[in-house]
């Protein structure tokens, strides 16, 4: 029991950390973007070469993999998403799908269909002790990480100037762009910080979740789950919501394994049915 | 380039023409036809997922769903005995709307984002039902040892393919000019008023949700018998043919047509799969990345597809085309 919810809150933050970008593109942007997960995986793969090649330590592979997430996202931005953040909602579920299907082609071009090998860094190998029961090193350093984030993110959103600026855009774009903020520019510098911080999720996914090229396809569905039961737009929310659905796969595949990846769906579709705008509602709509 | 203009009168008769271009292909391309059905089918699936899309308006990303839903429907009847084709569509027809019309109450109360993430998930759930049932669905090795019946208990599915283009494009044929009759009549009109401008529908007494609804179960009926036919004419269900992979595709293709657009669906059916057969011998991942390629620069470039190029060609004095 205390296993299953240890890994489970470790597979939440995972989904946490790979999603809030997701997040905040979905409720400040209103674009719903499938590929989120290519950069996940762009993040991780770029990880994975500089620790295998280059020779790179764990800690300045993951500050690559979000710089390298967070460059792609940037650029993507600027040539693509930036034209439709107004368009229908089918134009953007048709670019965001472009893009995974040329990112896991691309992908299988370079690195090939197989799964990247990968190794932990010694001092995250291995388990302690704690009351009686074994817990995984990786596991308590990816919960340690995403708890750091999500206070890091909390204090950015609530505590300074950027974040005030973000929270008035999601709140209501017009009015914002009326007080003089620059929302495009705003839009710009969250798409790439979500980008960002999906590139680290995929980064620190490395040994968990093991990364291939149909990775943004696999999870794409997990990472919209968190987000549409969290609630677009906020932080909070989807943490909440990555833990559940981290918490509910896990535990429904250690006791219910023919169940497969039934509870999850169910888990959403029950959730969105009971709360249709997610757990914590952004403002406005609620 | 000044437009063409085409009475009613020749729009009938290009209509006409289409199908009849369709048909002859028969003997056009007699190697082919195995080929040919499948684009017959996947063409009134485009068309299905167009009614819920295109003129409904609802943005779905799993109608593979309902067409998956159709094929295990026809299949799993054809493997127990009941090989009988029309009575096997029939049944998938009704499963398959029965099924659209249960999940529309879920569907049409959200936004577009939950509409997306609630057929979506429907679409990889009933994925993961089809893999885990494999005593019945044959898991991912898929549903074989069907057998279905003659068609009118005369004419045998043949090895070479004709009765099944045969089969194929009559009833894909029916159905289009079902969809056709029922687009053009007071619902579909109603449909697209709901599609501009959703609140002055409300605002004139149009009951919106009832309508989407309707228009959301009549095309994952439709979408059924796409299914269905597949089944039936290649009599092998493969478990990818209610997957995620298979609800892009068909978007793919619809968007590559037109979306809003009768015959959308089925142009963009043509293109892609004549275009999918030559790059057979291809990689999967080039194709893939060629999809990706022509996806971007369809959102970033057309608007509308093969259809919405040629009506910015070919004008008509008929309105309500």
């Amino acid at each position: 029991m205390g296993i299953v919810l240890f890994d489970g809150v470790a597979y939440g933050m995972l989904l946490f950390l790979m999603a809030v970008g997701l997040s905040i593109t979905m409720g400040l942007m209103n674009f719903v973007n499938l590929a989120h997960g290519s950069f996940a995986v762009v993040g991780g793969y770029t990880a994975a070469v500089l620790m295998n090649q280059a020779g790179l330590g764990y800690a300045a592979a993951l500050a690559a993999a979000f710089v390298a997430a967070a460059l792609l996202g940037a650029v993507l931005e600027f040539v693509f998403y930036r034209r439709l953040y107004r368009a229908h909602p089918l134009d953007q579920v048709l670019l965001s799908i472009g893009v995974v299907f040329v990112s896991i082609a691309a992908l299988t071009y370079f690195f090939g269909p197989t799964m990247l090998a990968f190794h932990l860094p010694p001092a995250l190998q291995g388990q302690f002790l704690l009351a009686g029961l074994e817990f995984s090193r990786y596991r308590l350093f990816l919960i340690v990480c995403g708890v750091v984030v999500l206070a890091v993110l909390m204090l950015a959103m609530g505590r300074t100037r950027y974040g005030a600026m973000v929270r008035a855009a999601v709140d209501n774009q017009r009015v914002a762009g009326g007080t003089g903020i620059h929302v495009q520019r705003l839009f710009f510098l969250t798409f790439s910080l979500g980008c960002g911080l999906a590139g680290l999720g995929g980064a620190l996914s490395l040994g968990m979740l093991g990364l291939e090229p149909s990775f943004p396809l696999k999870y794409m569905v997990y990472f919209l789950i968190v987000v549409c039961v969290g609630g677009a737009g906020t932080i909070t929310g989807p943490f909440i919501a990555a833990l559940l659905v981290g918490i509910v796969d896990v535990a429904g595949k250690y006791y219910l394994p023919e169940a497969g990846a039934f509870l999850i769906y169910v888990f959403m579709i029950a959730m969105l049915l009971l709360r249709p705008n997610g757990i914590v509602p952004k403002k406005g709509i609620a | 380039m000044k437009p063409i203009t085409l009475t009613p009168g020749q729009l009938r008769a290009a209509e006409v023409l289409f199908w009849l271009a369709l048909a002859s292909t028969f003997f056009l391309a007699p190697d082919h036809r195995t080929l040919l059905s499948q684009i017959f089918i996947f063409g009134l699936f485009a068309v299905a997922l167009d009614m819920a899309l295109g003129y409904a308006g609802i943005l779905t990303v799993g109608h593979a769903a309902f067409f998956g839903a159709g094929a295990y429907t026809a299949g799993l009847l054809a493997k127990h005995g009941w090989g009988e084709p029309f009575s096997g569509l029939l049944a998938a027809l009704v499963v398959a709307g029965a099924l659209g019309y249960a999940l529309s109450y879920l569907i049409v109360r959200g936004a577009d984002l939950t509409r997306l993430m609630i057929t979506i998930g429907v679409c990889v759930l009933l994925y993961e039902l089809a893999n885990r049932l494999s005593a019945i669905t044959g898991g991912s090795d898929g549903l074989q040892g069907m057998n279905v019946s003659p068609v009118f208990g005369v004419f045998e599915f043949d090895l070479f393919g004709k009765t099944a283009f045969c089969y194929a494009f009559g009833v894909v044929l029916a159905m289009f000019l079902l969809v056709r009759l029922i687009l053009r009549s007071p619902f579909g009109l109603a449909l697209r008023g709901i599609h501009d401008n959703r609140k002055r529908m409300l605002a004139i007494g149009s009951p919106v949700e009832a309508r989407l609804r309707m228009a959301y179960g009549f095309s994952a009926a439709v979408a059924g018998v796409a299914g269905a036919l597949l089944a039936q004419t290649t009599q092998f269900v493969g478990i990818e043919s209610i997957g995620f992979n298979r609800s892009a595709e068909i978007l793919i293709i619809l968007v590559l047509g037109g979306t809003g657009r009768l015959y959308g669906g089925l142009v963009g059916a043509i293109v892609y799969m004549l275009v999918h057969d030559w790059f057979a011998d291809l990689n999967p991942e080039y194709w893939m990345f060629w999809l990706g390629i022509f996806l971007i620069a369809a959102v970033m470039l057309g608007r509308g597809g093969i259809m919405g190029a040629l009506s910015r060609r070919i004008r008509t004095k008929e309105h309500a085309r």
